[in-house]
């Protein structure tokens, strides 16, 4: 233990040095999404001006803050001034900010986004004061965008590892029964009491118990835990630390997507930085509790998500799902207790360790205690990662947050393809466990996607089914069979070719799956379908009668046309058509022919860009003979 | 046994688990599993090629055919969806010639889909190789693939 506390002191004397900088720092945003919008390019170019201006700073990559529209990020911290904030930048935008800050020595107001002081600060506003960051709470995310990511002391200096290290001087019964007062459920999805998983496991007979991170991260439209991993990893690894020690396991397991290579390269350095402090390894910081942490790459299988599907893969086999009981507290891993819990728990309990059971219950409401993330994506004006307290409502969580949709909202799907579809009248319902599921949707892992009326609803059930169906392991027949003759129904209606009896089937197939299914995946497979032929009726109902997509996305229901009085002849569509459909000389409204014509929007996107073009293309529903 | 696999079957134990972990390695350094890898890792794990063929099968990370020079593939998770990101495939296969899971003749490309890259914000992405483009359209695709060679 003495060593770690000399580790700390010095961490935490480097870091004050960081806030009161003598040398001027540059902080990017550098998490996959960062990273997608430029942000690499960025920090070539800011080390590229330092040579240039002969000026000096200290470059540091942070992860995620959030707010995913404002990528990339850069934030400039003066020394004696407080950090400041810069949004969309580009390398034009960089050089302007960069000469403001080291050549004349003042922020640019005009391009500031927000600073982290306390005060007020030029005018420019704080950065937690802006609307999408000011209702949202803060525990889980904490970190993200502040540290650096691949730094321990950084994370040792904002009281990191302190949650364990109070749990170790605490019983693990202690341990559980501090959980069970916060009142912290599962947050994969289905919300389970944690501490109750790990009593059992705690309870049960075995040399040999593991605790598992997961890290499959399946859900399309969700990214809140490779976030996490990707800007504090040691948040998620101090969490298995602290479950590992309650249900007494001494192998830990990350399994996590191949997918997210950034976030597995961290994981990776940051368990190095764990063992050097002595924080892995046998009898941990001098007590009789030995860990050791590995990581297992998933190989692309959305089931594996599913915690008995997930054990199969860590064992070599095909991830399929087998029948519980035995429940993996009991009988997991190589046939031993096995505790899975998701990424947002595990980065959940260092907080509560370390300000208590008490003090994690003022958050969220009865029954629901504490907060979630979620990835707030789709149609919305200010998408991104978001936590907030569990009871807000999803209007605050739309509008406020997001600050609400371009055009007319429609929808917002929560839980992912296991989800439900919820329409205009469900918005001020509140995001907890009890509500979702009422509603016919599930709370998930926390993908929140939102449609307007640019989504058509038939084809979104389409996609998810699409989804379920290719992933559906195949063991059981209900999911098997079940979710394959749903997506032909949906993709008959689609195609304008649906009768009013397929809705009656649609019904009948959904509930025959949800009370047959084996395992999570199919038991909510149908849950898309089942919601929005709920909720959104009459538009399945218009693809059958009047063969109509009011959205104009279902492709044979819709077509391409040049309106003649407004197009200019730029002759940009000929250009960009791949099958040659579009022809007319320049100057001169021009053809489409639509039998070549494939759909595939290049010509309706140059109309809509290019200065010269007149909006002249437009998608419309085709007249098909009924 | 050739040099390569060798010195990747030496980095893992012979329990049955080491399998998924091995055919990663195998597929990081091959680019997929080809015949004789299978072999080898059959002879290795002592487990049938069949049972191989059978997890490997399972996950779609593992391809049995040679990649193109580039991979390109398509984000089809939901936010990609809502934005265009089955319009951006289509058209992507159409001007390869090609279907999802294939390489292009000149072996220049080959396109998959994927799931979810996690980019959801900045939707519809594209991976090409190892870099990920985001806010993409048709066209800036088209424009995109004429830097890979």
């Amino acid at each position: 233990m003495n060593k770690l506390t000399k580790k700390i002191d010095s961490a935490k004397s480097k870091w004050e040095k960081l806030k009161d900088n003598r040398e001027p720092i540059v902080y990017i945003g550098a998490a996959s999404c960062g990273r997608a919008a430029g942000a690499l390019d960025l920090k070539e170019a800011a080390k590229t001006f330092f040579d240039e201006n002969k000026q000096s700073a200290r470059v540091i990559e942070v992860g995620c803050i959030g707010p995913c529209y404002l990528e990339p990020l850069v934030d400039i911290k003066m020394p004696g001034q407080p950090r400041v904030s810069y949004n969309n930048v580009n390398a034009k935008t960089l050089q302007m900010i960069l000469k403001s800050h080291f050549l004349n020595g003042e922020p640019h107001k005009k391009l500031a986004l927000g600073h982290f002081g306390t005060d007020d600060f030029d005018g420019i506003p704080r950065f937690y004061d802006l609307p999408m960051l000011k209702p949202q709470v803060r525990i889980v995310l904490r970190n993200c965008g502040l540290i650096d990511p691949e730094e321990i002391d950084q994370y040792l200096a904002v009281d990191g590892y302190k949650g364990f290290m109070k749990a170790l001087k605490s019983t693990p019964e202690d341990v559980i029964a501090t959980v069970r007062q916060a009142g912290l459920r599962g947050r994969g999805g289905a919300g389970f009491p944690t501490f109750r998983k790990w009593t059992v496991c705690r309870e049960s007979q075995g040399e040999q118990k593991y605790l598992i991170c997961n890290a499959d991260e399946g859900d399309p439209g969700a990214f809140m835990n490779r976030s996490l991993i990707e800007s504090d990893p040691h948040a998620v690894l101090e969490g298995m630390l602290i479950a590992g020690y309650a249900i007494g396991a001494s192998k830990g397991i990350v399994y996590i997507r191949a997918e997210y290579p950034l976030a597995i390269e961290r994981l990776k350095r940051a368990i190095g930085q764990m063992r050097e402090y002595g924080l892995l390894g046998k009898n941990i910081l001098g007590s009789d509790f030995s860990f050791e942490i590995k990581i297992k790459e998933g190989a692309g299988a959305f089931v594996c998500g599913e915690e008995t599907a997930l054990i199969g893969s860590i064992e070599g086999k095909r991830g399929m799902p087998r029948s519980r009981p035995p429940f993996p507290a009991i009988a997991g891993l190589f046939g031993a207790p096995t505790i899975i819990n998701n990424v947002e728990t595990l980065g959940t309990l260092p907080n509560i360790l370390r300000n208590g059971a008490e003090w994690y219950t003022r958050f969220g409401k009865e029954g629901n205690r504490g907060t979630k993330t979620f990835s707030l994506v789709g149609k919305i004006r200010r998408p991104g990662l978001i936590e907030v307290q569990l009871g807000t409502t999803l209007r605050e969580i739309i509008f406020d947050i997001g600050g609400g949709v371009q055009k007319p909202f429609k929808a917002i799907q929560t839980g992912g393809p296991s989800g439900g579809c919820l329409s205009e009248e469900f918005l001020d319902l509140t995001v907890d466990y009890e509500s979702l599921a009422s509603a016919g949707s599930i709370m998930g892992s926390g993908g929140l996607i939102v449609m307007d009326e640019d989504t058509c609803i038939v084809d979104l059930a389409k996609y998810f089914l699409d989804f379920t169906q290719k992933e559906s392991c195949g063991k059981c027949v209900p999911c098997r069979v079940g979710t394959k003759h749903i997506l032909e129904i949906l993709q008959k209606i689609t195609s304008g070719e649906g009768t009013p009896d397929d809705l009656l089937a649609l019904r009948t197939l959904g509930d025959t799956i949800k009370k047959g299914a084996l395992c999570g995946l199919g038991q909510t497979a149908p849950n898309p379908v089942l919601t929005t032929l709920r909720y959104f009726r009459n538009e399945y109902l218009e693809h059958i009668k009047d063969h109509r997509c009011r959205a104009t996305v279902c492709k044979p229901l819709i077509e391409y046309r040049v309106i003649k009085e407004k197009c200019t002849g730029c002759q940009s569509c000929v250009r960009v058509c791949p099958t040659g459909a579009i022809t007319g000389p320049r100057s001169e409204p021009h053809n489409l022919d639509a039998s070549k014509c494939i759909k595939c929007r290049s010509c309706y996107e140059v109309c809509r860009y290019e200065a010269i073009a007149g909006d002249a293309i437009v998608i419309r529903t085709a007249e098909i003979k009924s | 046994m050739p040099e390569q696999i060798r010195r990747i079957l030496g980095k893992h134990g012979r329990s049955p688990d080491e399998l998924i972990p091995i055919l990663q390695d195998v597929q990081v350094v091959f680019g997929y599993l080809g015949e004789p890898e299978v072999k080898a890792i059959s002879r290795y794990l002592r487990i049938s090629e069949n049972q191989i063929y059978g997890v490997s099968s399972f996950y779609a990370q593992f391809r049995f055919t040679e990649p193109g020079r580039h991979g390109i593939k398509v984000c089809l998770g939901t936010a990609c969806h809502v934005r265009g990101g089955g319009t951006l495939l289509d058209s992507l296969e159409h001007g390869l010639g090609i279907h999802c899971g294939e390489t292009t003749e000149d072996k220049r490309f080959d396109v998959d889909r994927v799931a979810c890259l996690g980019c959801c914000a900045l939707s519809p992405v594209v991976q090409i190789d190892r870099d990920i483009y985001s806010r993409m359209t048709v066209n800036k695709l088209t424009e995109l693939l004429k830097n890979y060679e």
